[in-house]
């Protein structure tokens, strides 16, 4: 993949942190060229470009409002199903632009899984939570479907708690529970990129540590991509991080080290050490 | 409420605030003497169905009895509830009610057959398909349906849907000309005017789905049609359940349409084509008689409307759990 | 399929069928739900039809149906009788049922404890609502044309028809009265006001708008319901009614009673007669529909 850094803003600074990920090199995967996005007359996203790499985890940050969420919602474009949503410039997946006319939202989802703030499983049993995706995907014929959702459990590390009772309703388990059923749901269909959407601030402390362990072991399969209003979570877990500011302007993006310890912008340090945002 | 505590100087309550705490209360009396009103309705009813029922299988109202007055059973259950042939006011009387009940049973399973999977049909539609323009003409539409007085929808089937539809096609394939009156044409009348109920509250039920859920499943590369059969109607199940319950007991209940369409002949067939009586077209057919009061054929009316009324609360109870459940789940 | 394109990103996806199912499924739905409208479109078209061949064929003239009352001869029958005897009906059937449903409504909205009695009220409320409305005609039937003797009379009608709308008018009263905000009751109890005070002078005006856009609608009902009149006996005349202790007979009834008949102008009576109800209806209905918009916009 060619990586296009004229256009970006990448640095391109490579320092070891203890994710253990970042000496690796960068394979660009998900990539943003002066995207735009507004909803109805309102500008959500303000000419965005960035290069997220394969298998590591990209956090994004900001205040509530900034549009992260917007952008994470393109790369799957869940925003297809807000009405008044229209998208401008490129997103591109393995090169290809997701809002192309011949690009089916249905099947780049089946590549790009989706885990939400508000854990949502269905109203099914936990077994028929997890087997949901391969299901839909008409895969459950081609797979050990009972391996699968163990698999899926296991990566989820729910399959100790919740092993013995598959049969019981999804909304039965704690919230903390719930999101990691909503995790194993996303990842059993085995997509290419998890999308994450604040996916520990319904959480309580422990169960969001838990979550944390788990998203740096996926990392190792999957790419994660990860939206946090809370910094230090962004600082422990994520390979690289991108600042939102209001606006929907991208402010500044790169290892998290580097933005944490030395950001370029003021305003990014002032939102980092609490004067902002 | 408690505006009158008696603590603190000068704020407890003076004569001005005293008399308006007295006329309040007095509302509150009057207006607790309204809702007891509904509840007094309902014993009423009761009350008239049961104490009219017991004269037509004793010979005597209870509250005759009560004043010692002689009772012996005339009508027995086995007879009423076993017998098949119905006709309190024939010579040779019979007074089985299975050729009514079944009429009734008949018209509302028909009618359910047409209601709920178009009605279903429509709420799924409404809450997951269609654009807001064709919803805004789509949903009042239905709620005309839904406003029409029966005794129109009984027009349409003794004017139109029984001779002009269901008439050729009995004719032509099946070589039965069909008459004045069809059990066919009352199924589908009644079909038609329940499927606005079936409709709105499943839709209302549909609209209840948090999009949490809807997203959740778009996010793992489901299509709207996984969506609407797998996540949306499994989620609304009870709130959908109820909206059949609501239009089946509609349904046992329907008078004037389905007296004008299926007319006043009681008995038990399977032929569509052929007119039947249900229970609330027996009640009419009394009512439009000169049976004098306190005769068995007279008293027979409330026999048939004590089983009617049991049919349709027991719907009711149905209804009201299933609708607990639903907001259970969602509220 | 379009998913195949570029250099197989999503080439191992087949969504040939999925998309195929999705269309299938949504033709089918579109289907059922237009089943409604063209339903309603037929029946329109078939109570006008029969209005037009009724004026033109039978003869029946406009003026005449307007001013005279039923009559055993076809070309002698009017409607006046049962227009005067449904509008009668109404306005008892208001008077009774208004009063009673708005009270109830209040008491359940603002008095009512959260209590076993209390959740008595709302069950049996939600049961009155399902109970089929030759039900209600049975009970005037026994409880007062035989029962205390009053005959088949008009205002034994308008009971049966304020018991059968009384669910109505409460549930929509109740609505009404859910929508005005707590921070007006707060507003007027800071004041010093008891709680009768605050409904009385706050509460009640606020929601009057929906409370009458719901009685209007349940009235609206009521004059379209046949089966009650019918069991209290108002098919055995069809003169017009002087009062409410006199025998009547309504436009459904009136209605029923010539589509019952034989004769093919005893139908196209009924047909005549539909329209008239059925414009009766569509204004009541548009006078709900005007207020409730009037009361939208101004909050």
């Amino acid at each position: 993949m060619s990586t296009q850094q004229e256009d970006s803003l990448i640095t391109t600074d490579v320092s070891i942190t203890d994710t253990g990920r970042t000496d690796q090199p960068d394979t660009t995967v998900v990539e943003a060229q002066n995207l735009d996005v507004f909803y109805g007359s309102d500008q959500a996203i303000d000419n965005v470009s960035m290069e997220i790499p394969e298998h590591k985890v990209t956090a994004m940050i900001g205040p509530s409002g900034c549009g992260k969420s917007t952008f994470l919602r393109c790369i799957n474009r869940m925003n297809d199903q807000i009405d008044v949503c229209r998208v401008e410039g490129d997103i591109t997946f393995h090169g290809k632009n997701v809002y192309d006319n011949d690009v089916d939202p249905v099947a780049l989802r089946r590549k790009i899984g989706m885990v939400f703030q508000k854990p949502n499983p269905f109203p099914k049993s936990i077994y028929d939570n997890v087997a949901y995706g391969l299901r839909v995907q008409g895969r459950e014929k081609e797979v050990d479907l009972d391996a699968e959702v163990e698999r899926a459990l296991r990566g989820a590390a729910l399959w100790d708690e919740v092993n013995d009772k598959l049969d019981s309703s999804g909304l039965d388990l704690s919230g903390g529970q719930q999101q990691r059923l909503c995790i194993a749901r996303a990842i059993a269909p085995d997509p290419e990129v998890i999308l994450m959407d604040e996916p520990t601030s319904a959480l309580d402390p422990i169960a969001a540590a838990k979550i944390e362990d788990l998203i740096d072991d996926l990392a190792d399969e999957y790419t994660v991509i990860i939206v946090t209003h809370n910094m230090q979570q962004a600082a422990r877990i994520s390979d690289k991080t991108a600042v939102f500011l209001t606006g929907g302007e991208l402010v500044e993006f790169g290892e998290t080290q580097r933005i944490f310890e030395d950001p370029e912008h003021k305003q990014v340090e002032d939102y980092i050490t609490g004067k902002f945002g | 409420m408690s505006t009158e505590t008696d603590q603190g100087p000068g704020i407890t309550s003076g004569t001005g605030a005293k008399a308006d705490q007295k006329a309040n209360r007095r509302a509150r009396r009057v207006l607790f003497g309204c809702a007891a009103i509904t509840v007094l309705t309902t014993l009423s009813i009761f009350f008239v169905l049961i104490d009219n029922a017991a004269s037509y299988f004793f010979g005597a109202r209870i509250t005759e009895v009560l004043v010692g007055g002689s009772f012996e059973q005339t009508i027995t259950f086995t007879e009423f509830f076993t017998g098949t042939r119905w006709a309190p006011d024939h010579s040779t009387p019979a007074h089985g009610i299975l050729p009514i009940a079944f009429g009734t049973i008949a018209i509302t399973v028909g009618a359910a057959f047409v209601s709920i999977p178009i009605g279903t049909a429509t709420a799924l539609y409404l809450s997951e398909y269609s654009s807001k323009s064709v919803r805004s003409k789509l949903k009042p539409t239905l709620e005309v349906l839904a406003g029409i007085p029966t005794i129109v929808y009984g027009y349409f089937a003794i004017s139109f849907i029984n001779p002009v539809m269901l008439g050729p096609i009995a004719e032509s394939l099946f070589g039965i000309s069909i008459g004045r009156y069809s059990m066919l044409s009352g199924m589908i009348v009644v079909g038609i005017m329940t499927i606005p109920m079936v409709s709105s509250i499943s839709e209302d039920a549909m609209q209840a789905v948090p999009d949490d859920l809807r997203n959740g499943a778009y996010a793992l590369g489901a299509t709207k049609f996984d969506v609407s059969l797998n996540v949306v109607i499994p989620a609304a199940v009870s709130g959908i359940f109820a909206s059949y319950i609501l239009a089946v007991s509609r349904a046992i209940g329907e008078t004037m349409a389905v007296t004008l369409a299926a007319g006043f002949n009681a008995n038990i067939t399977a032929n569509p084509f052929s007119e039947i009586m249900t229970m609330t077209a027996y009640m009419v057919s009394m009512a439009r008689g000169t049976s004098a009061v306190g005769t068995v054929e007279y008293q027979s009316l409330f026999a048939v409307g004590l089983v009617l009324f049991l049919m349709t609360l027991v719907m009711n109870l149905m209804n009201d759990w299933f609708k607990r459940r639903f907001q259970e789940e969602y509220r | 399929m379009s998913t195949d394109t570029d250099e197989g990103l999503f080439g191992d996806i087949d969504l040939g069928w999925e998309h195929t199912k999705n269309k299938l499924f949504l033709g089918l739905i579109f289907a059922a739900s237009m089943f409604g409208v063209v339903m309603l479109a037929l029946l329109l078209l078939d109570v006008a039809h029969t209005f037009y061949v009724g004026l033109t064929e039978f003869n029946i003239s406009l003026v005449q149906f307007f001013t005279v009352d039923g009559s055993r001869r076809p070309e002698l029958a009017g409607f006046r009788g049962a227009i005067i005897a449904s509008v009668m009906l109404m306005l008892f059937t208001a008077i009774l049922a208004f009063f009673i449903g708005l009270g109830t409504a209040v008491y359940l909205e603002e008095y009512a404890p959260d209590t076993r009695i209390t959740r008595l009220l709302e069950a049996n409320l939600a049961n009155l609502a399902g109970v089929p409305s030759i039900v209600y005609g049975l009970l005037a039937l026994a409880a007062l044309v035989n029962g205390i003797g009053t005959g088949p009379i008009l205002i034994a009608g308008s009971v049966a028809l304020a018991l059968l709308v009384m669910p109505i008018i409460i549930v929509s009263s109740q609505e009404a009265l859910r929508a005005v905000p707590d921070s007006v009751r707060n507003g007027s109890y800071a004041t010093g006001a008891t709680k009768w005070q605050t409904i009385k002078e706050v509460v009640l005006p606020a929601a009057m708008p929906g409370i009458l856009t719901g009685t209007i609608l349940a009235l609206a009902r009521a004059i379209g319901e046949t089966a009650p009149l019918l069991m209290v006996g108002a098919l055995f005349t069809n003169r017009m009614p002087f009062g409410p202790l006199d025998r009547f007979s309504g436009m459904p009834t009136q209605i029923y009673g010539w589509a019952a008949e034989p004769s093919q102008h005893f139908i196209h009576l009924a047909g005549v007669g539909i329209v008239v109800l059925l414009s009766i209806l569509l204004t009541m209905n548009g006078v709900a529909i005007y207020l409730r918009n009037k009361y939208e916009t101004e909050v």
